[in-house]
């Protein structure tokens, strides 16, 4: 399927999904309460049917947090981008996709460790590269650690 | 819906004891801890430990411009080390949109298919390792050192080369490069059959991994699994043929996909790789054009705001490179999709209610190489 | 006295007569323990210290490398040299472990290796204790090194050596059921358990030709049982590097290692000086009935030459495929030995037996 019947069956669904234009692949915004449901749907549908998660990111954009999905279809060889953002730093959080995409369970564990984004439902949501009292979150912009990090 | 599951969660059980496997041990080959719940011998659940050798790759690369994140790339999943550089080089020249010459793409091809030929080998000889044959470690290190030959006098290191640069590599092939690869190829021809003599028909081998961490092909593609590892469930992952890049669309060769989806699966789909990979350097090596070996490029590589991913089929499966761009030299965001830590994930699942002899079995079909799992 | 090398009877009547001229022959006999028991000691010292420099040889070849070659021209001393190192190494004590029992276990490997090894017959005459039930005592005694396993798992108190000590202990006990029907088939034909006279009856030919199909079915069965019961080879998952780290002795250390790692081997060479007897003819020469001449350059060889021969050929089959083969899981490993060795062997000593009974061997 091409990316304007994608966009149009995902609008279907989320109507207020917002497209970020001139990307690799189709690049779709969604609203963090409803990435579950569209998640399911994506992967249920017959004629969407994404069900390779090939990467899950977290990102800092300075102000926001997001989490980034990469998703690709190994039975009609599409490819879809969903994001999702908070303004919340304090307590970001997002529902989890592991259920529906195992992959993601280690995913998320690092998108934790790395960004403290929380996964509603996360059956195992702890630190997975740090110590389990490590303070901050390094990957973050305004992560400061003057013993580990030498800045030039 | 069966795509929707309940996710498992585990009670502790009467008789159940942990143990600890690392994280130094002889077999889980880097610094991994694993911890095993188990009831007698048989495995009830397995909780991976992960972090011992997080170097911050990823925070690193937020301060370091393209050509020196090459560097960086390298130490990730170091038996694939070439592949990895040609991810992030890729990467780059196609958010600048630059021209490769063809003579690096050939360069390129070559040195990816040897790079899985060796890293293949060394597996090889660790699984052997693994599951007691002791000899078939020192024969297939011993095959492998005609390939780090070859590398040391082209690139000037055995390992970890650093080769590839964004724009091409960073120095010619040596005049010697053809004909040693030739004798490379004449030589491990007839020693590969020696692997299969001793170990993929030995009775007692047979018997520890067939049947052993059956992976079904909709379980694969829920927790990622690609690569080898994929392909021994019949999933057809490989990215050269779905999304080929550098010279694989203009070279003959076999996806190679197994059906049994056990750990003798993932076994043979390597070994017949191994195969498949000299015919794509057969097919190369002689007709290498002439040209530069490198393309023109500018003193600082400024990427223009974006955001890109770039998937390469490194030895253990689909390494994904995704970039988020602000247009300066360094990236905002560099985040690094690597084959071990996805295919970590599966270890627990297809340990369940195995033996412990099997659990070494399994994660060594898995070929797990701890430095990608970390980062 | 003459110091025949072809018959030691001489030697061991000379010794026996001057003790006893010379002093109360209880003191005599007890003198002649001693002197047999620091004999046994020192062949035990040689035999293993020669035994783990040809495993590191042997296997080097294998895996196409050298081996020790800096220690001794070809290395001949470097298991002294790691003996010396493991005897200066440090003793460490586990805080919770059963004192008594971490302490003995080794012991206990050890002395029921010796105890077997003494009832074999080294060469005409030099034999420690020639029993009527040779086979059965040597059987019997060998079993006890399964105690020392277990209490040397137990008493570490380490998750790791307690499973592999499980595990030995399981596949010990197993086995020892193929190793004993394989010899009772040979008892069989031999129609004796004294060693001596098995040795005596194999002049006319080995029991490994006379026997042909029964006794060659017998010798490879007891060739893998054997290797299974000291924990060699494919069947080593007790001690499985790979798996479990040390398995049973990875609290030991120093002397007390040394100790298992001595009767791993001792073990070894038990096992193969009793193939090499039972059913390659210990240290009779290789005679063919009826051909005089042959015979006679056959003996020229003397009898001790062709049991270290025949022992030594047995030890290095039994190294050839250990470093070959991949490991057993444990459940495999029985399988084998309840669901294919038992009834091979019941089967080949009905076999023996109707042999025997219509007189169509040898």
């Amino acid at each position: 399927m091409d990316n304007t019947n994608l966009k149009a069956r995902i609008l279907e669904i989320v109507p207020d999904a917002q497209q970020e234009e001139n990307k690799q692949y189709l690049t779709l915004l969604v609203p963090a309460a409803k990435l579950h449901e569209l998640a399911v749907k994506l992967k249920t549908t017959s004629d969407l049917s994404f069900d390779f998660l090939f990467c899950l990111s977290g990102v800092d954009y300075g102000k926001q947090l997001a989490v980034v999905y990469h998703l690709n279809s190994t039975q009609h060889k599409h490819y879809i981008v969903l994001k999702v953002k908070t303004d919340d730093r304090v307590n970001p959080n997002f529902d989890t996709v592991c259920d529906i995409w195992r992959t993601a369970e280690f995913h998320e564990r690092e998108t934790y460790d790395m960004f403290g984004i929380r996964f509603n439902n996360h059956p195992d949501l702890r630190r997975i590269f740090l110590e389990e009292d490590w303070k901050g979150y390094p990957l973050r912009k305004d992560y400061v650690d003057e013993v580990n990090i030498v800045e030039f | 819906m069966k795509e929707i599951v309940n996710l498992p969660v585990s009670k502790p059980e009467e008789e159940e004891y942990h143990i600890n496997m690392g994280p130094q041990h002889p077999s889980t080959h880097g610094v991994l801890r694993l911890l095993v719940s188990l009831q007698g011998e048989i495995v009830k659940n397995l909780k991976p430990h992960c972090g011992y050798i997080h170097r911050g790759i990823e925070k690193m690369c937020e301060k370091d411009t393209y050509p020196q994140i090459i560097h960086l790339t390298d130490r990730m999943d170091y038996l694939s080390s070439h592949i990895n550089n040609h991810a992030v080089c890729l990467l780059v020249e196609k958010a600048l949109e630059i021209e490769v010459p063809e003579r690096v793409q050939y360069i390129r091809t070559i040195m990816d298919e040897l790079t899985r030929i060796q890293s293949h080998q060394l597996w090889w000889a660790s699984f052997g390792m693994d599951l007691g044959g002791l000899t078939c470690f020192f024969y297939g290190l011993r095959d492998r050192e005609m390939i780090l030959d070859i590398w040391e006098e082209t690139t000037g290191s055995r390992f970890l080369q650093s080769y590839n640069c964004p724009g091409g590599v960073m120095q010619d092939i040596h005049p010697n490069f053809q004909k040693k690869v030739h004798v490379f190829l004449k030589t491990f021809k007839k020693k590969i059959k020696d692997y299969e003599k001793i170990l993929s028909g030995n009775v007692i081998f047979e018997q520890r991994s067939k049947g052993v961490g059956m992976l079904t092909k909709e379980d694969a593609i829920s927790y990622g699994i690609t690569g080898p590892s994929g392909r021994g469930s019949a999933w057809s992952c490989d990215i050269r043929k779905t999304e080929p890049y550098s010279m694989y669309s203009k070279v003959h060769f076999n996806e190679v996909l197994r059906y049994e989806c056990d750990s003798y699966s993932r076994y043979m789909v390597r070994m017949q790789e191994m195969y498949e990979s000299m015919n794509i350097i057969e097919q190369l090596i002689d007709n290498i054009p002439a040209g530069d070996y490198a393309a023109r490029m500018k003193a600082v590589i400024k990427l223009p705001a974006g955001e890109y991913y770039q998937r390469v089929e490194s030895a253990r499966g689909e390494l994904g490179v995704y970039v988020v761009s602000d247009g300066n030299k360094t990236p905002y965001r560099m985040k690094f999709r690597t084959p071990s830590f996805t295919n970590l994930c599966v270890l627990d699942h297809l340990s369940r209610d195995m033996k412990i002899a099997d659990l070494v079995a399994i994660g060594g079909s898995l070929d797990l190489v701890i430095p990608d799992i970390d980062r | 006295m003459t110091f025949n090398i072809y018959d030691f009877t001489s030697f061991t009547t000379w010794i026996d007569q001057s003790l006893n001229s010379l002093m109360s022959p209880t003191l005599a006999l007890i003198t002649e323990m001693v002197i047999i028991g620091v004999v046994f000691l020192l062949f035990y010292a040689v035999v293993g210290l020669f035994l783990v420099y040809a495993e590191r040889k042997v296997c080097a070849f294998m895996q196409n490398r050298v081996g020790p070659n800096r220690v001794g021209p070809y290395g001949i001393f470097q298991t002294i040299a790691d003996f010396i190192k493991l005897l200066m190494k440090e003793l460490v004590y586990i805080k919770d472990s059963d004192k008594l029992l971490f302490n003995i276990a080794p012991f206990i490997v050890i002395i029921a290796s010796f105890m077997a090894l003494s009832a074999i017959p080294f060469a005409k005459g030099l034999h420690a204790i020639d029993f009527d039930i040779g086979i059965l005592y040597v059987i019997a005694v060998s079993s006890l090194g399964v105690v020392g396993i277990l209490l040397a798992g137990w008493s570490s108190n380490n998750k790791y050596s307690l499973i592999g000590a499980m595990r030995s202990g399981a596949q010990i006990v197993s086995y020892e059921l193929s190793v004993g029907l394989s010899l009772l088939t040979i008892i069989v034909l031999a129609g004796t358990m004294q060693f001596s006279e098995i040795v005596e009856m194999q002049s006319d030919g080995w029991f490994l030709f006379k026997g042909h199909i029964p006794a060659f079915i017998a010798f490879v069965v007891f060739l893998i049982s054997s290797t299974a019961e000291t924990n060699r080879g494919p069947f080593d998952l007790a001690e499985a590097e790979s798996e479990l780290t040390a398995g049973f002795h990875t609290e030991y250390s120093g002397i007390k290692f040394a100790f298992f790692f001595l009767a791993e081997y001792m073990n070894m060479f038990l096992v193969a000086s009793i193939a090499a007897t039972v059913f390659l003819g210990g240290w009779m020469p290789f005679h063919i009935s009826g051909w005089a001449g042959f015979n006679t350059i056959m003996d020229y060889i003397p009898p001790f030459v062709w049991y270290i021969g025949k022992t030594a050929f047995v030890i290095w089959l039994m190294m050839w495929f250990k470093w070959t083969f991949p490991r057993l899981r444990i459940d495999q490993l029985l399988t084998l030995e309840w669901k294919y060795l038992l009834p091979i062997n019941l089967v080949n000593i009905l076999l023996m037996a109707f042999l025997v009974l219509m007189h169509w061997h040898f």
